[in-house]
């Protein structure tokens, strides 16, 4: 199948702002990546079962038990902006 | 109001309940929701470079739970996923849910409204995390004006069961209904707070007009934003009103997502941009498959509690009424476990529930107690006597108090208080006869047809005897030894 | 240079010989030599070490022994967190990072008593196959410093190579550590998946990384591996079970073993000594008792194809979390969504750009079925078929990269000649099954090559029953000579 690619509209998925130059370059190396990766649609057969794991690990759980938290201040340490005990970014556009 | 004739609204809810685990769905930190901003954080709810989840088995239970108590199948194998959407609050960019393989499938809940039952499908209830919070600050104090978003991380992490409904609902009573109901066997199973006020049950309406009788659904608007049973209601009417009122004059409904605005009581349309709500579900590579076993399956279920609507049915077999049944059902266990010994021991179901949840009742939340100080078999003592007039209303109510502060028996405290209801014709005759004696004019009165005296000469009687007559009797025998 | 290996400095310590100081001076003082050229550090913390070692020296000396590791200078893949010592994974969007915690895999070495040195150089996120697409630079191969070590494990590969640590953990997600132990002459095990803890590993894939030990010998990897591996509660895909004896048949030889060489890694794009190299160790496999089979696995022609599907997918989700609200890079913008778009395009280098691209793009509406579904059917087709012929040979065997080291900046310009780079060894990532990569000899260049085996999960004691004899045949002893230049 030929591959299209609405760049733009993927790059807003992954929340990348880029330049329409960047754009173009990554939509061209896609296309010939995804050229390639295209290859697996010549298989016909059963898809992975969902999840499977391959030493067949099932059902592993914790036990609702309660165990430190880390201290704020570590936190906030490395954080890029904090106010009164949280952390802070601009107004969200969308809601 | 524009009228509705000619459209039905077809109404699916979705319900979000925060489970009341010690610990986060997918880490060790705990779930508080009076602590300090940030303060029950750690690499994993953080999504710190690095950290990985692990599933937190009381959740899974719960979640079993609510599956059951919804007539819901448990999926033998279900699986996590990843569903992808950027946002603030949601730190790993992604919410670990499920997708095709919930673990609970199928499902139904039974609601009545106004006197009648609906039973309302259950699509299915899955597992999930939640988001943190954000405070939005500016000038105008509304998200739409905001200068900036504060953010707490106490809540990320925080184990979530949506459960969705079919789309089945018909009317905002019933969907008012459903939530309520929902909140209830919640409740009831003890899996969640089940707090509104609190957000431990968020709930998201999807509503959409057909023309009556047609089976094509039309556009659906989901609302979000309804913070109580009441503003779920209101919102739900409100959409209604304006999708028909769209239709009504020849516009179309766009599919999409609206806010309600609980102060100007309408819904709002939310900004959002187009195409960015491609969630990329995929299989979270994290976590392996839940399997459910019938073994574990039955464990959790001979757990469940008894459910309110067959607690309800229940009652009506012992012979309550619907509202009787209703307000029972919904008061604290310790009440009903009082109603049911005391039927156990014989008490009249009927006056034994009116108890419960009168005085009872009343009484705990005066003294702000949760157990009521009175055995079953008291209760239906004390019951009995009153039926049987040795109490009158009022005496009753007074033995009551004397119980519930451990005075003793009924009968006991009512003897020891000398309440109990001079029955005796005998002794009443007699008592009678001494008031027509000091009151001649009264029973000359009486039988020149001045009705009103008798009131007077019954009270004549119950001061002869310290109001400890039955007045019904006294009554009687006043009628009788005059007009006899 | 003659930095121990990690058995004979085991020994040496015990003996008395040399203290975990003096060993730790030792090291340091080789990446004091050679850094300036090799580049294989991003992080060295020499009062750390020394501290490190100093407690080593001390608790021997109280009779308190750690093990094989107690003492041993080693080096971490910089993807893997460090409590207190900044952690980056080669990112800018991680400049200065320091975790508050560490990694299940550093808790075990520091609990080992082990000596961490520092953080070693990787592709930016563990994305590439030569250690070129880090933001913090190049490293070079030792045995030839205008080549690249390969990668992405490709400073942890240069430092074992070059002697500036005894060991070396690196993460495998594509052949991330068997690649680079190929271009670089030393020995890499990408263990069973599961079998080693990814608490602190930051994801690339999570389905695929595993972290695996980078070492002089087949021998030192085996210590290192049981130092790191086993059952850990905060990785839910942490195997439960009981692990093998990976020590046991390392002098048992290859008699009466099945060994499956595998048909389709070779021919086009496989380099004429790279091939002669292979065919010569299984014939020498042939010699000393192996039974060899020619086996094929169709779908592994298409392994490559699915692993590019697969991995960004997952990648996408993974590297979601960067956005420059709690940790990291910021860049400012007037709302969050600008600020997270401007701070993830300015944070992530090209290639690692690109795989989110691609990644969001196989996940996305109407492309899932026909990209990221058929490469789970591939995924499923590889288990499937390794699962049938590992019922009639007992491992598998081909070279572990079709080329020596290339040179620096040779396939930069193209990714697909870089994806190329892993043919040979992605399969194994697919499947979940243990590998490794043994050297066995050097091209005409004086370049080194690397032969891989492969084995069943959890089928890691006879890998290295396997590796050994590959090792012991192949009497390989070359170190690359470097002209050695202090800063």
């Amino acid at each position: 199948m030929p591959v299209d690619i609405d760049i733009a509209h993927v790059a807003r998925l992954a929340r990348l702002d880029l330049t329409d130059e960047e754009l173009e370059m990554y939509r061209d190396q896609l296309g010939l990546i995804l050229d390639h990766a295209a290859r697996v649609q010549e298989l016909e057969g059963d898809p992975l079962v969902e999840g499977a794991h391959n030493l067949g690990l099932e059902s592993v759980y914790r036990d609702d038990v309660v165990r430190p938290s880390l201290d704020r201040d570590e936190v906030f340490a490395v954080a890029p902006e904090v106010r009164d005990g949280y952390f802070v970014t601009p107004p969200a556009l969308e809601t | 109001m524009t009228g509705r004739d000619g459209w039905e609204p077809v109404i699916g809810i979705e319900v979000h309940v925060e489970l009341n685990t010690e610990s986060k769905m997918f880490c060790g930190c705990a779930v508080d929701f009076g602590a300090a901003s940030n303060t029950l954080t750690c690499p994993v709810c953080l999504a710190l470079p690095g950290a990985l989840p692990v599933p937190n088995r009381k959740a899974i239970e719960h979640i079993m739970a609510i599956g059951l108590a919804l007539n819901c199948e448990v999926s033998p194998r279900s699986v996590f996923h990843r569903k992808n959407y950027f946002y603030a609050d949601l730190p790993k960019n992604y919410q670990i849910s499920q997708f095709d393989v919930p673990v609970c499938t199928g499902g139904h809940l039974e609601v009545e409204v106004e006197g009648e039952v609906r039973t309302i499908g259950i699509e299915r209830a899955h597992m999930e995390e939640d988001t943190g919070k954000s405070s939005h600050v500016g000038e105008g104090g509304r998200i739409h004006d905001a200068s900036a978003t504060l953010l707490d991380f106490n809540r990320s992490g925080v184990p979530l069961v949506e459960i969705v409904s079919k789309p089945d609902i018909r009317s905002a009573a019933e969907a008012r209904a459903y939530a309520q109901e929902l909140r209830a066997v919640v409740a009831e199973l003890g899996v969640s707070d089940a707090r509104l006020e609190e957000g431990s049950l968020r709930f998201d309406a999807n509503v959409s007009v057909r023309p009556s009788g047609t089976e094509a659904l039309g556009t659906k608007v989901e609302i979000k934003n309804m913070n109580s049973f009441r503003s779920l209601e209101r919102a739900i009417e409100f959409e209604i009103d304006r999708q028909i009122g769209v239709l009504d004059s020849g516009g179309g409904i766009t599919q999409e997502t609206r806010h309600w605005d609980e102060e100007s009581g309408v819904t709002r349309s939310m900004r959002t941009k187009e195409g960015s709500s491609d969630y990329r579900y995929f299989t979270e590579p994290d976590l392996v498959p839940m399997v459910f076993d019938s073994d574990w399956v039955d464990k959790v279920r001979s757990g469940l509690p008894e459910l309110p609507a067959s607690r309800r049915a229940r009652y009506g077999t012992l012979g309550l009424d619907t509202a009787q049944s209703g307000v029972l059902s919904a008061m604290v266990p310790s009440l009903r476990q009082l109603f049911d010994e005391s039927v156990a021991a014989g008490g009249p179901s009927g006056p034994v529930a009116n108890w419960v949840t009168g005085e009872i009742a009343g009484y705990l939340k005066r003294t702000g107690s949760e157990t009521p100080q009175v055995t079953g078999s008291q209760l239906a003592e004390l019951v009995a006597m009153a039926e049987q007039g040795d109490l009158s209303s009022s005496a009753a109510k007074e033995v009551l108090e004397g119980v519930l502060s451990g005075e003793g028996d009924p009968r006991q405290v009512a003897e020891a208080r000398d309440l109990i209801q001079v029955s005796d014709k005998g002794v009443l005759a007699e008592a009678v006869a001494r008031v027509l004696d000091a009151n001649p004019e009264a029973v000359e009165g009486f039988r020149n047809g001045e009705g009103k005296v008798l009131g007077y000469l019954v009270g004549q009687v119950m001061r002869e005897t310290k109001g400890r007559a039955d007045p019904r009797l006294v009554n009687e025998i006043l009628r009788e030894t005059i007009t006899g | 240079m003659s930095t121990p290996t990690i058995a004979e400095a085991g020994r040496m310590l015990r003996a008395g010989q040399i203290t975990a100081v003096e060993l730790t001076e030792q090291t340091l003082g080789v990446a004091h030599l050679t850094e300036s050229q090799i580049h294989a550090y991003l992080t060295i913390d020499r009062d750390k070490a020394l501290e490190a070692a100093g407690q080593a020296d001390a608790d021997l000396a109280d009779g308190i022994d750690r093990g094989p590791m107690h003492g041993v200078p080693v080096a971490l893949k910089d993807n893997m967190c460090t409590r207190g010592m900044e952690t980056t994974a080669s990112s800018q969007i991680l400049a200065g990072w320091v975790p508050p915690y560490d990694a299940t895999v550093v808790a075990r070495l520091r609990e080992a008593g082990a000596v961490i040195i520092g953080k070693t150089n990787l592709d930016e996120f563990a994305m590439g196959s030569s250690t070129e697409n880090s933001a913090y630079g190049t490293t070079y191969n030792p045995w030839d410093i205008s080549r690249i070590p390969g990668g992405s494990s490709g400073g942890s590969a240069a430092a074992v190579s070059v002697g500036s640590a005894l060991g070396a953990l690196g993460s495998d997600t594509g052949g991330s550590i068997r690649q680079p132990a190929s271009l670089t002459g030393i020995v890499g095990l990408k263990p069973t998946y599961g079998s080693v803890s990814r608490y602190g590993l930051i994801a690339f894939a999570s389905s695929l990384d595993q972290i695996g030990p980078l070492t002089r010998t087949v021998e030192d990897n085996a210590l290192m591996l049981e130092s790191i591996w086993g059952h850990d509660p905060m990785d839910a895909t942490s195997y439960p079970g009981v692990y093998p004896e990976v020590r046991a048949d390392l002098d048992k030889g290859v008699e009466g073993l099945r060994v499956g060489v595998v048909k389709e890694f070779a021919g086009e794009g496989y380099e004429p000594d790279v091939e002669s190299a292979v065919t010569g160790m299984v014939d020498r496999l042939r010699q000393a008792g192996a039974e060899i089979v020619e086996v094929s696995l169709p779908s592994f022609k298409l392994a490559l194809s699915a692993y590019y599907l697969i991995a960004p997918a997952e990648a996408s989700a993974n590297l979601a979390r960067f956005d420059g609200i709690r940790y990291g890079l910021r860049v400012p913008g007037d709302t969050t969504e600008a600020l997270m778009a401007r701070t993830r395009a300015e944070g992530f280098g090209p290639e690692v750009t690109r795989r989110i691209l691609l990644g969001t793009y196989a996940l996305s509406a109407g492309y899932y079925d026909a990209f990221y579904g058929q490469a789970q059917k591939v995924r499923a087709a590889i288990v499937a078929e390794l699962a049938a012929v590992y019922r009639d040979v007992d491992v598998l065997v081909s070279p572990t990269s079709p080329t020596v080291a290339f040179e620096a900046g040779a396939r930069t310009a193209d990714p697909l000649a870089m994806y190329l780079s892993d043919i040979c060894t992605i399969p194994a990532d697919l499947s979940g099954d243990p590998a490794i990569s043994v050297p066995i000899g050097l091209d005409r260049q004086g370049l080194p090559i690397g032969f891989q085996v492969m084995a069943p999960s959890l089928g890691e004691r006879m890998l290295f029953q396997v590796a050994a004899e590959v090792e012991r045949l192949a009497g390989f002893k070359a170190r690359p000579e470097i002209e050695v230049v202090a800063r």
